[in-house]
């Protein structure tokens, strides 16, 4: 049986990400030992927040050069993580920092990577589920080589339990970054828009199409109404954007469209696939390899002028064959009322 | 910097993501029903990579940039074509399966290979680009394999920009969660920077860009290597297309108010 570790960076104030606890549930399915390792900055929140993990152990690489997102500290406080464990598969949440790294260790491992897992079974060794093909054709899959390290995308998995339990001794491991990087994180920087549309813990993700910018029935578009009514449910929704790969673009080409939108918004083909519980789509047209983007959406609905349009039939739970303009500004009107 | 860099951009094809894709089993492992009879383009990460390249080069004096590519050899050509018109760059053709069902630790062990064989390699001016997936296998991972490989250790994904400065550091915006960049500062070559979709266009045609790439591209698909990837390790139990209809219930002729009415409703239940 594998001895499983999983392996996760701490937040900047020491906890646990939130996918952590969800790569957490895909590791207990896995079925053997489970070991923890964390790097961060500092560690003890986070190892105290999976006291009722079930871990045999947890290892820790701590200090302030791991606590910048950097590909050499971190793909060295990884691989020593994983080497003291002795697991044969190690299992990381798939957050922007594990990303960045995840093969790096398996390279330094000798081992294989693999990542946006969406499931992780046990029965008749292990085995993984991920997608081909931008999210178009499912494969699951098993390797014989080890280690082998699988990254689980952020809401395959409901975030496991782990009240109830001692928090184990931290064996805390002494790795030198000395040498490791070149990299110096500056910060964060925000949409220079200043409007924080991408929401990833919102209920709902709100996608607009390039309909939004095509004539209406006066024959003119409205870019200056279209701008006021998506700002307007956002606020009033609390939903995240996401938008079809022609808005960006259009955006991208220099024609004045809408100042939030920027390629980060885009979901589906080079954009993201994002998980919300729901989706509603306006204006989006187009076929089948266009919908991708909300393939992990689980209720969706959308509001269009075409009833056979292949971005809602088959796609959608709900298509209103309705003019978004007409019924947004409702929309916007009822949120207003109920605030 | 006086030297410029050497930006190599590791780039394959895919299917035009317009086709439908069904999987089939063939002897070298899972594959794509008539592959060989699909459309294909460069890949749309990967081009935003190269367009990045270019646009670098440009501004960089002394800088080169190398379009290295695993494919079948014949679809190469046709995407070359199209993608030898658009901005300046050699080409280095490995001549192999481009499908997403390869292995990636075989794909960047063959890649590197061909990195450090590059004919005046200095990696001191070597900055490695690639798109942060594929629109094939899509998994993020070739282009951090080769750096390793490389002994490289400052490494980017998602990255939307890079400027670089007047000493040879540069800075680097990479996504991060909730619709952020990471900004950071890199002290120099040699480095991976695996690029989202960037900030440029797709550049036009330009017909004096194609004829001097074509002069380049041809030779080089002619006395491409072979490059036989295949699964590696991995025993594919199940490659399906998922079955994802919905049974849409069409809702016409009712008035914005009560549209309105249903999706506030909908959005407030839990």
């Amino acid at each position: 049986m594998d001895t499983v570790l999983l392996l996760t960076h701490t937040e900047p104030d020491g906890g646990l990400p939130r996918a952590a606890l969800e790569a957490l549930s895909a590791a207990r399915t896995a079925g053997g030992p489970l070991v923890v390792g964390l790097f961060g900055a500092s560690v003890e929140k986070a190892a105290a927040a999976l006291g009722g993990a079930g871990a045999a152990k947890v290892l820790a690489v701590e200090g302030a050069p791991f606590g910048e997102a950097r590909y050499g500290t971190d793909t060295a406080a990884a691989a020593a993580l994983a080497k003291a464990s002795g697991a044969s598969v190690v299992i990381a949440p798939a957050t922007s920092r594990m990303a960045r790294i995840a093969a790096g260790v398996a390279q330094r491992l000798g081992g294989r990577v693999d990542t946006h897992v969406t499931q992780v079974t046990a029965e008749g060794g292990l085995a993984a589920t991920r997608w081909f093909y931008k999210q178009r054709i499912e494969a699951k899959l098993r390797r014989k080589e080890r280690p082998w390290v699988l990254l689980v995308d952020p809401g395959a998995y409901p975030a496991a339990s782990v009240e109830g339990g001692a928090a184990p001794a931290v064996e805390k491991l002494a790795v030198s970054a000395e040498g490791a990087t070149r990299t110096k994180v500056v910060g964060l920087r925000a949409p220079s828009s200043g409007e924080q549309t991408i929401r990833p813990e919102a209920k709902l993700l709100f996608v607009a199409g390039a309909g939004w910018t095509k004539k209406q029935a006066d024959g003119k578009p409205h870019p200056d109404k279209a701008e006021q009514l998506i700002l307007g449910f956002l606020r009033g929704s609390g939903a995240s954007l996401g938008s079809s790969k022609s808005l960006v673009d259009q955006a991208g080409e220099g024609q004045r469209v809408f100042e939030f939108m920027t390629h980060l918004n885009q979901v589906g083909q080079t954009g993201a696939t994002p998980r919300h519980p729901k989706g509603l789509a306006t204006c989006c047209h187009g076929e089948e390899p266009h919908v991708v983007g909300w393939r992990f959406i689980r209720e969706r609905r959308a509001v269009n002028l075409d009833a056979g349009c292949g971005w809602a039939r088959g796609k959608a739970d709900v298509l209103y064959v309705a003019d978004a303009f007409a019924v947004m500004e409702k929309v916007n009107a009822l949120l207003a009322a109920k605030a | 910097m006086s030297s410029g860099y050497q930006i190599v951009v590791l780039g394959s094809i895919v299917p035009d993501p317009l086709q439908t894709l069904e999987p089939a089993q063939t002897a070298q492992g899972p594959g794509l029903k008539n592959e060989l009879m699909l459309p294909h383009v460069l890949d749309p990460w990967a081009a935003h990579a190269l367009y990045e390249a270019a646009n670098l080069a440009a501004k960089t004096p002394g800088s080169k940039v190398t379009l290295l590519s695993l494919g079948p050899k014949a679809k190469l050509q046709q995407v070359m074509m199209a993608v030898g018109q658009k901005v300046p760059f050699e080409l280095v053709a490995l001549d192999g399966p481009a499908g997403g069902f390869t292995d990636p630790h075989e794909v960047a062990a063959r890649l590197a290979e061909a990195v450090k064989a590059l004919p005046g390699l200095d990696r001191s001016r070597l900055l490695l680009f690639g798109g942060w997936e594929s629109a094939s296998r899509g998994a993020g991972v070739t282009l951090q394999l080769v750096g390793e490989r490389l002994a490289i250790t400052d490494q980017f994904q998602g990255v939307d920009q890079l400027t670089p400065g007047p000493d040879g550091s540069f800075e680097v915006l990479e996504r991060v969660e909730g619709g952020k960049h990471q900004v950071s500062s890199c002290a120099g070559a040699p480095a991976v920077l695996g690029w989202a979709t960037g900030n440029l266009g797709e550049p036009k045609n330009n017909p004096q860009v194609g004829m001097a790439n074509m002069r380049g591209i041809m030779p080089s698909l002619q006395k491409a290597t072979p490059a036989p990837v295949g699964t590696g390790g991995v025993e594919f139990v199940s490659v399906a297309v998922p079955k994802a209809q919905r049974e849409t219930r069409i809702v016409k002729d009712m008035s914005p108010d009560d549209v309105a009415r249903e999706i506030v409703e909908w959005i407030g239940q839990d």
